[in-house]
């Protein structure tokens, strides 16, 4: 105790030493500098290094696949009447690049009431050079980290299932509204669907998360927290083993599907055995020997 | 007919004589299985097969009730339980083996011939009807309904009365809705847990969880529920929760074309809090679109614009989502600084509108 007083006494001997001041302010700076970046989303989960090649790389194939509609900065690209015609990226960050280009959504075919998931374009490669150029036009979350979006693997059994219930309730409340009970996607209005999360890489779905890509609303870190998005995520991946414990779930989609299996299959069905009953008849042209026509009787035939 | 005799020859209701000739029925004619044994015996033999399949598929239904374990073999038959798979298909086939088997036997033995029945009178004979109206008023008369006017009142007023027993024990089933309503306790129609006690904290659901109002980012939706309502159980939860369930949603602050407070400001910072139930019958909803701010009740389609005081834009309801007042408390919590200022979800009689 007594060191630790005197090396603060000769510490504060130089307080007032002409470069006090500048030390003051370095150490605050360092100090700030490293709490932002401790905290900020877009530092914190860049964990594969950008350099200024990929950058570069990233901007050829951005002036050659993406600049049309969003522009050669990525600032955004207005129609005559004053729409989006392509959104402007500068904030989007690296994460949602990966996942609207690691998904096949951009580049998109062709305009339309949404992107729609189809084959990748890029190659994983150039995908972290798009993102890597994207992110270094503004702010936005960076891509997430494994560690982020799976359940550490020393978790004991029981906090397995205890993050998989919670990522269930999680999901019952935020998700169930759009993606249907069973994460099997759903109609949305003006002719917009909300997407299957069945298939789906969770890093793609903590990006969607994260970004909110398109119509979807976001759940940012200050929504959920990057444990509870974890968790619908553990939630999602475990239901997706789950067996068809009553049989076919006919794409779990509910009563649409279901609805239309037993109308027009089961429905339909009886109907057309009914037709194929009534359709063959078999008649004989022979007459009934006479002894035996008096055991039946004839009223109807006569009348 | 000519012209001249039209009126006459029209004009008369004389009943005709066949106007048309009765065709008849058709000649009948045999099926194989009437007039060849062989076949008769075929189609016996045919007919007991299906019924005794349906009696085996019975029987297997029972053996792989026991002998298919349920909950351990989801995925053993063809990806499916075996249970299931089996336990479906054996009751399947029990039952569609006696519907064949029937048809079968419609088909082939019985007989087939038509049958005419004539229609008859559905009302009874003149004597019967005269008859029974003497009896009928042989016993008014004895009993003396007609005469004794004071007992037939009384009897009348006794029977009517019985209803009321039923109208006063159906009517103390519950409180009525004037009776619970409690602003201090967030009961009834009117209030909700939000008026509570000052101000109210604004959760999470499930989480329980306070929101930071600087946390939020610009797109965020949250499903929210007023604080002190994870203190609350069984009929008192339910009933806090249909009323006081909420989405927060947060867009850019120039994008909030209108809101429900009238010259006061009930968003914070882009930040605007509405009911989640739905005002037309009370659907929970947070189908909710970023770009255009809508959202949808799953329901019956209503859609309100929650970036104009959350106006019906499409759909059945009539009202629009009523929005909660609110503020930030000194930690920075979104808060609820007053209750909705109007009863939330549906329609009901004592409304104003």
């Amino acid at each position: 105790m007594r060191l630790l007083n005197r090396s603060a006494g000769r510490l504060s001997r130089h307080r007032r030493g002409p470069l006090a001041g500048l030390v003051v302010l370095l150490l605050g700076l360092l100090l700030t500098g490293g709490i932002y970046s401790m905290f900020s989303p877009g530092a914190r989960a860049d964990e594969t290094a950008t350099t200024a090649e990929d950058i570069a790389a990233g901007r050829e194939l951005f002036l050659v696949g993406c600049a049309f509609c969003h522009g050669q900065n990525g600032e955004g690209v207005l129609t005559k009447r004053g729409t989006q015609y392509g959104p402007a990226l500068t904030d989007v960050g690296a994460a949602s690049v990966d996942f609207q280009v690691g998904t096949g959504r951009m580049p998109m075919a062709q305009p339309g009431q949404q992107a729609v998931r189809k084959a990748v374009v890029y190659t994983d490669e150039e995908i972290r050079q798009l993102s890597a150029f994207v992110d270094s036009l503004g702010t936005g979350p960076g891509i997430p980290d494994a560690s982020v979006y799976e359940l550490p693997s020393d978790f004991t059994d029981e906090e397995r299932q205890e993050a998989i219930t919670r990522g269930g309730q999680i999901f019952l409340t935020n998700c169930t509204a759009c993606h249907n009970f069973d994460g099997s996607g759903g109609a949305m209005p003006r002719g917009g669907f909300a997407p299957t999360l069945r298939g789906v890489e969770a890093k793609h779905i903590y990006e969607a998360l994260l970004t909110g890509p398109q119509s979807m609303p976001s759940f940012s870190d200050g929504n959920l927290t990057p444990e509870e998005k974890r968790d619908v995520i553990a939630y999602l991946k475990e239901t997706e083993a789950d067996p068809g414990y009553s049989g076919f779930s006919l794409g779990g989609l509910g009563p649409v599907a279901e609805g239309v299996f037993a109308w027009f299959l089961g429905i339909g069905g009886l109907v057309a055995v009914a037709i194929w009953i009534a359709g063959h008849t078999t008649r004989s042209t022979k007459k009934k020997p006479a002894v035996s026509s008096g055991s039946t009787s004839t009223t109807g035939a006569d009348a | 007919m000519s012209d001249t005799q039209h009126p006459d020859s029209h004009g008369s209701l004389e009943p005709v004589e066949e106007p048309i000739p009765n065709p008849g029925l058709h000649t009948h004619t045999w099926r194989p299985t009437d007039v060849d044994d062989h076949a008769r015996r075929r189609a016996e033999r045919q007919v007991s097969m299906l019924f005794g399949l349906s009696a085996l598929c019975t029987v297997a239904f029972v053996v792989s009730y026991f002998t298919f374990k349920i909950g351990d073999n989801w995925d053993t038959f063809a990806g499916l339980g075996a249970s299931t798979v089996f336990l479906g298909v054996f009751l399947g086939l029990a039952l569609l083996f006696i519907g064949f088997g029937i048809i079968q036997w419609a088909r082939k033995l019985m007989g087939d011939q038509e049958i005419v029945e004539m229609r008859h009178l559905a009302a009874s004979s003149a004597e019967d009807r005269t008859a029974t109206v003497e009896a009928l008023e042989l016993g008014i008369d004895e009993s003396g309904f007609k005469k004794y006017k004071m007992v037939r009142r009384s009897l009348l007023m006794a029977v009517g009365l019985l209803g009321a027993p039923a109208v006063v024990m159906l009517r103390d089933l519950g409180p009525l809705p004037q009776q619970v309503e409690n602003a201090s306790k967030g009961t009834g129609l009117n209030h909700t847990l939000w008026g509570v006690g000052g101000t109210v904290r604004v959760l999470r659901d499930v989480v329980g969880t306070p929101i930071r109002a600087s946390d939020l980012q610009i797109g965020d939706l949250v499903n929210a529920v007023p604080d002190g309502i994870f203190q609350l159980h069984g009929t008192a939860l339910q009933e806090a929760k249909a009323k006081g369930a909420v989405i927060v949603v947060k867009m850019s602050p120039d994008e909030i074309v209108s809101q429900q407070g009238g010259d006061e400001d009930w968003s914070v910072n882009g930040i605007v809090v509405y009911s989640k139930i739905c005002s037309h019958v009370g659907c929970p909803i947070s189908l909710y679109e970023r770009t255009t701010h809508h959202v949808l009740c799953p329901c019956h389609q209503s859609t309100f614009d929650l970036a104009d005081s959350a106006k019906v834009v499409f759909g059945p309801a009539a009202r629009h989502l009523p929005q909660l007042p609110l503020g930030v408390d000194e930690e920075g919590f979104l808060v609820a600084t007053k209750d909705f200022q109007e009863p939330v979800g549906p329609s009901y009689w004592e409304r104003d509108r």
